[in-house]
């Protein structure tokens, strides 16, 4: 029984790579520009996702300041960006200090001129950041609702905090990136658009391979058996301030990463990207999508948002609505989500009470047996 | 208090909002020993392994564990230094295999990079077969720890705390629920891992304790009523009154 399933697994497994790959080569060729753009976003979004899936579906440490770390990815994106290609503007720095009669760049501006510092400070700092947040709330022994709580509040500081320096970062106008250049090419122009596809789809499967490997083995099994029964891994000697700390930060670099690719495909970062909403979103792209199996994570954070997008362009405002039940729907008939409802016995269950399979007796011996045999 | 001592627990008081769970509680533990503790319900049984793991602070009181002080330190410290716990009811991780809840007790050191970076050891692994064979889950290696039956589960969780080589062990209830042959066979298994490790049982089955021929203290509001072997304390007066002098069922 086992034997062929693990075949069967092993078949869908390949398949699926094929096509993926398959997918991803051809995209730019299949899709428009427009859809491509969006595909390119929501891909990125789907890193983030996978942060999410680590500390929540994982860890069990429901966050909702993802957004938070987001941002902060974004911000060291666009701000690079900006500062490249801001050499015909006065004072040589970029176009919106003017607007507030800022004549000197801020300090904190001065190392994003160079790529390599922002390459790793795109993940870097959002972790940092995370870290220290998850260390101060984990060492205080926070956690349930409380912690999703503190991080929401934090979100709130960091929306607020955003918003209101204009001098420093444009404030709630955010940063654009779309006109700026990059290797002598416009941002938003289609050719660096295809390529940022490329980088997206790249990045999202070598996201997944870490997560995989994170998951995979003891610290996994450490992580769940925090999720499960904290005070259990603590009296076995681990600390689980450290694991949750480490993963708590882990997710928040991933989050970084999203929000630059996200930022450099469509256009702008602004604080809009730290509002309570857009976390909370994060959350059901992950709950639906199914927490704890990674690729639910990935698929929902796609799927998801390219539905939200077709939807709105039909029927303006009713997403909302449809998001809402959704979220409904995966809390009451598939709390595993869509894919760990796959994974389990969910597919057998549905057709056994369509009537189109015959229940299995107490003992499979039994049922062996009854084959043959007379029906019941 | 002497050098043979492993375990000391100096005037213990706990106080939870007035009420005294332990009440200037002694008791000292020789390395090696197998102790069992009885108590009616609310005598402190609970706490007072709660107070030797870390998971309450003592009001007043010193808890010395070879050599050392162990109040203020955080539970996996204490865990650490040699002092592992089984609960009340089986405590493992449901959503693992029976393997992998044995890896988590046997890895040292429980340090993140380690579980990370390096592959488990063999010899943990010859660890985890041993024990294993010794709780008789071999055939469940790769089963979800939580389709096993009650039995199995608690047996589980004594294979877990052994796994972490701890030197005190502290067994709350193990045989709670479990049928008479595997009282039995937890009994001879918790009398063999005496002598090497120190062994403290909390349970309420008379003849699972005198099953494990040990000496016992005797619990009651929070404080040490009486100390010696099964038959001192069978004729104990003041213990006949408050727990053996009821009907037992």
């Amino acid at each position: 029984m086992s034997l062929s399933k693990i075949k069967f697994d092993k078949k869908i497994v390949l398949s699926f790579w094929i096509i993926l790959i398959a997918l991803i080569v051809a995209a730019p060729t299949l899709l428009p520009v427009f859809r491509l753009n969006l595909l390119g976003r929501y891909l990125s979004l789907s890193i983030v996702a996978l942060g999410v899936d680590l500390i929540w579906g994982y860890t069990g440490l429901l966050s909702l300041g993802q957004g938070i770390f987001f941002a902060l990815g974004g911000y060291c994106a666009a701000m690079y960006l900006q500062i490249t290609s801001s050499s015909e503007f006065p004072n040589n720095i970029p176009e919106f200090f003017a607007l507030y009669g800022v004549e000197k760049l801020p300090f904190f501006w001065e190392p994003f001129r160079s790529p390599v510092f922002t390459f790793f400070a795109i993940w870097i700092i959002p972790a940092l950041v995370a870290g220290l947040i998850g260390f101060l709330v984990f060492r205080n022994r926070i956690k349930g609702v409380y912690f999703s709580i503190l991080t929401q509040a934090s979100l709130l500081v960091f929306f607020n905090f955003f918003n209101g320096q204009q001098k420093l970062i444009n404030g709630t106008n955010g940063l654009k990136t779309d006109v700026t250049q990059l290797f002598g090419q416009m941002v938003g122009s289609e050719s660096m658009q295809r390529i940022f596809f490329w980088i997206t789809a790249i990045l999202v499967i070598a996201a997944w391979f870490f997560a995989k490997w994170v998951v995979k083995g003891r610290f996994g099994n450490i992580l769940i058996g925090i999720r499960d029964d904290e005070p259990r891994v603590r009296f076995t000697g681990y600390n689980p301030v450290i694991f949750k700390t480490i993963i708590f930060s882990i997710a928040g670099g991933l989050a970084g990463i999203s929000g630059a690719l996200y930022t450099v495909q469509s256009g702008i970062v602004s604080p809009q990207f730290m509002t309570v909403p857009f976390s909370i979103e994060m959350v059901i792209w992950v709950a639906v999508g199914g927490r704890g199996t990674l690729l639910g994570a990935i698929l929902g954070a796609v799927f998801i948002n390219y539905a939200k997008s077709l939807v709105s362009e039909a029927l303006p405002a009713s997403w909302m609505f449809i998001q809402g039940g959704l979220f409904i729907l995966v809390v009451t008939a598939l709390p595993e989500g869509v894919l760990g409802w796959i994974q389990g016995d969910g597919p057998r269950n549905l057709l056994q009470r369509l009537g189109l399979k015959r229940k299995i007796e107490t003992y499979p011996s039994l049922e062996v047996k009854n084959k043959e045999g007379n029906n019941e | 208090m002497n050098n043979k001592d492993l375990l000391n627990l100096i005037n213990i008081t706990v106080s939870f909002e007035g009420f005294l769970a332990l009440n200037k509680l002694n008791l000292n533990l020789k390395k090696g020993e197998l102790r069992a503790v009885i108590g009616p319900n609310g005598a402190g049984k609970t706490t007072f392994l709660d107070v030797i793991t870390g998971k309450v602070k003592p009001t007043k009181g010193e808890v010395i564990f070879k050599g050392k002080s162990l109040i203020g330190r955080k539970e996996h410290k204490i865990a650490r230094l040699g002092v592992g716990r089984k609960f009340q009811s089986p405590r493992i991780f449901e959503n693992l295999t029976v393997k992998e809840n044995l890896e988590i007790s046997v890895t040292t050191p429980k340090s993140p990079l380690n579980l990370i970076n390096k592959n488990i050891k063999d010899e943990q692994l010859n660890e985890i077969e041993r024990l294993m064979k010794i709780v008789n889950l071999a055939q469940k290696v790769n089963s979800k720890a939580g389709s096993l039956s009650h039995g199995q589960k608690q047996w589980l969780e004594i294979a877990m705390l052994v796994g972490q080589k701890p030197d005190l062990m502290l067994v709350d209830e193990p045989v709670a629920g479990l049928t008479d042959e595997e009282t039995d066979l937890t009994a001879d298994l918790l009398k063999s891992l005496s002598g090497e490790n120190t062994v403290v049982v909390i349970d309420h089955d008379m003849e699972f304790i005198r099953r494990l021929d040990s000496n016992v203290s005797v619990l009651n509001q929070g404080t040490v009523l009486c100390e010696g072997t099964m038959e001192t304390i069978q004729k104990d007066k003041k213990v006949i009154d408050v727990y053996l002098g009821r009907p037992e069922d």
